[in-house]
C-alpha cells in the first residue's frame, strides 16, 4: 500500500505547542517521524548579552510559563555562582516551598493536557480546578499567576505573607485527599490503561545515551533526580522518595508524574517546619569577574542546566540553557516507529511537551 | 382512533374550505377546486401536512436533547453550562443563528458532486430515520409492515456516504476520519442486527406496533434478553460515534475527523444529523427492550420520550467519564466481544420461546 | 547500575573527582588541561584533535551516559565549544572546552557516542557556522532555510533599541 505524508502541526489540537510532526504513514501505523521544530525561536540566549544580570530574570520565566519558577530559579543560581554570592538560609527554603508548588502545578497541567489528548474533558476540568488552587497560593506568595517573577539575585524578592503555612497546608491537604478520587478516574478505567501500556517503550539505556531526563528516564528504570543526587539549596535535607518505575512505556511516565505530586507534598510540609528566620536577600555586586560557570536543577521535565559566561562587564558574554524538551523532542522517531496513528497523542501526551523552552 | 392522521386529514379539510371557498363564491373557478378536493391530492396534502408535524416535533425533541447534553455534561465536569434562556434552554438557537451567518469555505480542489452528495445522504438518511420511528400508536407518518429492519438498513447507508465524504474533501485527515468511521459503524451492525432477530422471535413480527403490544401483553423485554439490552446499548453508542468511541472524530490527532472541511451550516446540519441518528438509536432501545410507549396514566408519546431521554441520559454519562478507545481495539470489541454476546442473547431467547415462557 | 560496557577492564562505574583528574590527565598527558575541581565538577580544557578520543574515553571506561548540553561560544578571537557530560552513579559533572579556529571551524561530533548530543550540534552549527564531522542529520533546526548569516557570531549585532 502506498505510504501517506501528513503533517501533524503547526496548529494541532495534540501539540502542546507549536511545532509538526513530519509524519509517513503506511495506513494508521507510523513509519517515520520528523520533527520540525523553531517556530517559536526568538534567539533568547543572543538577547541575554545585551541585558544586565537582573534583567534576565522576567525573560528566563518567559522560556516555559508553566514551570516559570524553575526556570528563574535556575538563572538566579548561575548568576549567584557566577557573581560569588551566598543566599542566606530563609531564602533557600523559600525558594524550595515556591519551586515545589510549581512543580505540582505543572504536572496537573500536565494531566489536563493529557486528559484532552485521550478525549476525556472530565479530567482536564478536574485537574485545572485543582490548579487554580495552587495558582491562587502563587498570587499570595509572588503576586503573580504564572511568569511569576520571584527569585532575585541573592535571594528571593518578599518574605512569604502571614498565615500562607496554613494556607498551603490546607492546599495540600485537599490535593492528597480529593484530587485522589479524580486521578481514580484514570487509573480504574480499563480503557485508559489499554491506551497508555506498553506504548512508546523507552529501553535504560536508551534513555540515558539518547538524553531522555527527568521522569521519562525515570519511568525507563534510571534512578537519578538532580535534587537527590546532585543536590542544590537545602535538598539534602529533606527525607522524600524518588519514584523509578522498570516498563518505560506511557503508562509509567504517568505513574512517575503523579506520584511526584504527593512526594513534592511532602518536601513542601517539611521544608515550612525546618525554615529558620532570618534575612531573605543579600546585597550583590554589579559586575562578574571573568570566568564561566554552570548550573543545573531538576525541572518538572527533566533536568535543565545554564552555562555562563563573564568577561567582567555588568551583562553576561554568553549565557547558554539547556532545556529538557529539546532533547526529548530528538527522540520522537525513535518513540512513534512502530506504532498507530492513534497512539501518538498518548505518546506525546506522556512526554509533556512545552515548545517555549525548546526553541527559546 | 383519533390518530395523527385524522389531524391532519381536519387541517387540510379546514384549509381546503377556505380555500376553495373563495374561489368558488368571489372568483367563480370550479374546475380547479374540483381538482383540489378529489382523493389523490388531499391524500397527498394530508401526508406533507403529517410529515411537517412529524419532523417540526422529533426536531424539537432533538434540540431538547442536545440542550439535555450540554447541561448535564457541564454538571458532571463541575461546571454551569448553557446560559442563554430559561435555564439555558435557548442557547442552541443561539448556536444556529451564528452557524447560520457564518463564512462556509470550500476547499479549491474538493470534488464538489461529491463534496455535495455526500453529505447530503449523511444528513438526509438521518432526518429519514428520526421521521420513521413512531412515538406512539397514533402518533406515526406510516404503519409500515417491515418495521424496524428497513429503520436499520438505512441506518446502514451512511456509511458509505461518509467514507465518500470523506475522500471528497481532499485532505488526509479526513480520509483517515472516514475509513475509521465506516469501518466502525459497519462492525457494530452486526450485533444489532442480531438483537433485532431475537426481538422479533419474542414478538412474532417486525413491525413495531406488534413489538410494542406483544411487550404490553407480556413483560418488557429487556428481562429476558438482558444480554441483549447490554450489547445493544454499547452498539447504539458506537453508531452514533460518541465517546468512547468517537475515535473517527478524534480532536486530539484529526481535528474533527471527516467532517473538517464542512463548514457554517453544512457543518451545523452534520451536527444536527449526528443527534437525529443518536435519538434514533435511543428510540430503538426504548421500542426493542423497555416496552415503547407503554405506561400508565400519562399520554403514550410523553411516556416514549421520557424513556427516549432516560436512556440518552445514560450515554452523557458515559460521555463525560470514559476515554476514547482506539481503533483496533474497537473493532475487537465490536467482532469479539459483542458479536458472540448477541448470538448468546438469541439462544437464550430460542430456548425460552421453546419452552413455552414467551 | 547504567553502565553502557561492563566487564571492560579499567572501567570505573563511579569515579571521584580526584579519580577522573588523575586517569583522564594519565592518560592524555599533553593534549588535555585541568583547569579546576569542584564539588562534583570537573573543568578540562582539550585539544580539537583528541576531543572525540576523550569523549569516548570518558564514556566507555568512566561511565559518563549522559551528554547535557553542548554549547557553542564566540571568543573573538576563535569559537570553541563547550561540552557537558554528566555521570549517572556519582552525579559528576565534566565539562570539556574546545577550541576552534574560525578558517577552520570543524571539530568532530560526538552524536555517535552520545545521542543527546543531536540537537545540540545542529543548533551550534546554524547559530555559530561550526561543521561538526560525522553528524548523522545535519540540517537547519531552528532558523529556516533562508538565513545564510550566523546570527549568535558576535559580529551580528541586533536592531539597536532606538
Amino acid at each position: 500500500m502506498a505510504e501517506m505524508t501528513v503533517f501533524l502541526g503547526p496548529q494541532h489540537p495534540f501539540g502542546h505547542g507549536l511545532w509538526t510532526i513530519k509524519a509517513t504513514l503506511d495506513g494508521e501505523v507510523i513509519t517515520d517521524a520528523d520533527p520540525i521544530i523553531g517556530y517559536l525561536h526568538r534567539g533568547w540566549e543572543k538577547e541575554c548579552e545585551s541585558r544586565l544580570f537582573p534583567q534576565i530574570i522576567p525573560m528566563s520565566s518567559r522560556l516555559c510559563y508553566g514551570s516559570s519558577l524553575t526556570w528563574e530559579h535556575l538563572y538566579a543560581k548561575t548568576a549567584e555562582e557566577l557573581l560569588g554570592v551566598e543566599v542566606p538560609e530563609r531564602a533557600k527554603y523559600l525558594r524550595v516551598i515556591a519551586i515545589e508548588l510549581c512543580r505540582i502545578q505543572s504536572h496537573l497541567m500536565w494531566l489536563a493536557a493529557l486528559g484532552t489528548d485521550l478525549g476525556n474533558l472530565t479530567v482536564f476540568l478536574y485537574a485545572m480546578r485543582e490548579r487554580e488552587l495552587l495558582l491562587d497560593l502563587m498570587v499570595k506568595l509572588c503576586g503573580q499567576r504564572m511568569t511569576t517573577n520571584y527569585p532575585r539575585i541573592g535571594g528571593v524578592r518578599n518574605d512569604a505573607p502571614e498565615n500562607y503555612e496554613r494556607d498551603v497546608l490546607r492546599v495540600l491537604k485537599h490535593l492528597e485527599t480529593k484530587h485522589k478520587e479524580q486521578i481514580d478516574l484514570n487509573d480504574n478505567s480499563s480503557i485508559f490503561l489499554s491506551r497508555m501500556q506498553d506504548i512508546g517503550v523507552v529501553s535504560k539505556a536508551e534513555a540515558c545515551n539518547m538524553g531522555l531526563v527527568g521522569p521519562s528516564m525515570r519511568a525507563s528504570g534510571v534512578d537519578f533526580d538532580v535534587r537527590r543526587d546532585d543536590p542544590y539549596e537545602v535538598y539534602d535535607q529533606f527525607d522524600y522518595e524518588v519514584p523509578v518505575r522498570k516498563e518505560g512505556d506511557a503508562y509509567a511516565r504517568y505513574s512517575v508524574r503523579i506520584e511526584e505530586m504527593y512526594q513534592s507534598a511532602e518536601i513542601i510540609r517539611q521544608a515550612f517546619k525546618q525554615m529558620p528566620e532570618g534575612p531573605y536577600r543579600v546585597k550583590v555586586p554589579r559586575a562578574a569577574p571573568v570566568g564561566s560557570h554552570v548550573a543545573r536543577v531538576e525541572d518538572p521535565r527533566g533536568e535543565s542546566l545554564m552555562w555562563i559566561v563573564g568577561d567582567g562587564g555588568r551583562t553576561p558574554y554568553r549565557l547558554k540553557v539547556r532545556s529538557p524538551n529539546f532533547v526529548t523532542l530528538s527522540l520522537t522517531k525513535k518513540l512513534l516507529l512502530g506504532y498507530r496513528l492513534a497512539d501518538l497523542p498518548a505518546i506525546m501526551g506522556s512526554i509533556d511537551v512545552c515548545m517555549g523552552e525548546t526553541d527559546r | 382512533m383519533y390518530d395523527l392522521y385524522s389531524f391532519s386529514k381536519d387541517i387540510v379539510d379546514l384549509i381546503l374550505w377556505i380555500v376553495c371557498g373563495i374561489l368558488r363564491t368571489v372568483l367563480n373557478i370550479n374546475s380547479f377546486c374540483d381538482w383540489l378536493e378529489s382523493d389523490n391530492v388531499v391524500g397527498v396534502l394530508v401526508y406533507i401536512i403529517q410529515a411537517v408535524v412529524i419532523f417540526a416535533a422529533i426536531f424539537i425533541v432533538c434540540l431538547t436533547m442536545i440542550w439535555q447534553e450540554r447541561k448535564t455534561l457541564g454538571r458532571i465536569m463541575d461546571r454551569r453550562a448553557t446560559q442563554v434562556g430559561p435555564l439555558g434552554y435557548f442557547q442552541n438557537l443561539a448556536d444556529g443563528m451564528k452557524t447560520m451567518v457564518k463564512e462556509i469555505i470550500i476547499p479549491d480542489s474538493a470534488d464538489r458532486m461529491a463534496y455535495d452528495w455526500a453529505v447530503t445522504i449523511v444528513i438526509g438518511t438521518g432526518v429519514l430515520l428520526a421521521g420513521m420511528v413512531p412515538l406512539s400508536d397514533r402518533f406515526f407518518l406510516a404503519d409500515y409492515g417491515t418495521g424496524l429492519l428497513i429503520i436499520f438498513a438505512i441506518f446502514s447507508l451512511a456509511p458509505f456516504a461518509i467514507l465518500i465524504a470523506g475522500w471528497a474533501q481532499n485532505n488526509k485527515y479526513t480520509l483517515i476520519g472516514g475509513m475509521r468511521a465506516c469501518a466502525q459503524m459497519i462492525s457494530y451492525e452486526v450485533p444489532m442486527l442480531m438483537i433485532l432477530v431475537a426481538t422479533v422471535l419474542l414478538a412474532g413480527s417486525l413491525n413495531i406496533n406488534d413489538i410494542v403490544a406483544a411487550q404490553q401483553d407480556s413483560t418488557w423485554f429487556f428481562i429476558p434478553q438482558i444480554l441483549g439490552l447490554f450489547t445493544f446499548l454499547v452498539a447504539a453508542v458506537a453508531e452514533a460515534e460518541r465517546i468512547p468511541f468517537d475515535l473517527p472524530e478524534a480532536e486530539a490527532e484529526l481535528v474533527e475527523g471527516w467532517q473538517t472541511e464542512y463548514g457554517g451550516m453544512r457543518w451545523g446540519l452534520i451536527m444536527l444529523g449526528d443527534y437525529f441518528r443518536g435519538y434514533v438509536a435511543a428510540s430503538l432501545g426504548v421500542i426493542m427492550f423497555f416496552g415503547g410507549w407503554d405506561g400508565p396514566y400519562l399520554p403514550p408519546e410523553i411516556w416514549f420520550l421520557i424513556k427516549v431521554f432516560i436512556i440518552f441520559f445514560g450515554m452523557i454519562w458515559v460521555r463525560g467519564s470514559l476515554h476514547r478507545i482506539r481503533t483496533d481495539q474497537i473493532l475487537n470489541i465490536g467482532w469479539k466481544r459483542l458479536l458472540p454476546l448477541a448470538i448468546l442473547n438469541l439462544l437464550v431467547v430460542v430456548t425460552l420461546k421453546v419452552w413455552g415462557v414467551y | 547500575m547504567i553502565s553502557m560496557e561492563e566487564g571492560k577492564k579499567d572501567f570505573i562505574a563511579a569515579p571521584t573527582e580526584e579519580q577522573i583528574v588523575q586517569n583522564v590527565l594519565a592518560k592524555f598527558p599533553d593534549l588535555v588541561n585541568h583547569r579546576a575541581t569542584k564539588t562534583r565538577r570537573v573543568y578540562f580544557k582539550a585539544d580539537i584533535d583528541v576531543l572525540f578520543s576523550l569523549c569516548k574515553y570518558m564514556r566507555d571506561e568512566m561511565n559518563f551516559v549522559h551528554c547535557s548540553c553542548v554549547s557553542g561560544v564566540d571568543w573573538e578571537t576563535h569559537l570553541g565549544t563547550v561540552y557537558h557530560i554528566s555521570n549517572y552513579e556519582t552525579g559528576i559533572m565534566v565539562e570539556i572546552s574546545v577550541d576552534i579556529p574560525y578558517d577552520k571551524p570543524e571539530v568532530d561530533s560526538v552524536t555517535p557516542l552520545w545521542n543527546g548530543a543531536n540537537f545540540h550540534e545542529r543548533e551550534a552549527a546554524e547559530l555559530f557556522g561550526i561543521v561538526f564531522n560525522g553528524h548523522p542529520d545535519p540540517r537547519k533546526l531552528l532558523l529556516i532555510e533562508e538565513y545564510d548569516f550566523y546570527p549568535f557570531r558576535k559580529s551580528f549585532k541586533p536592531a539597536e533599541v532606538r
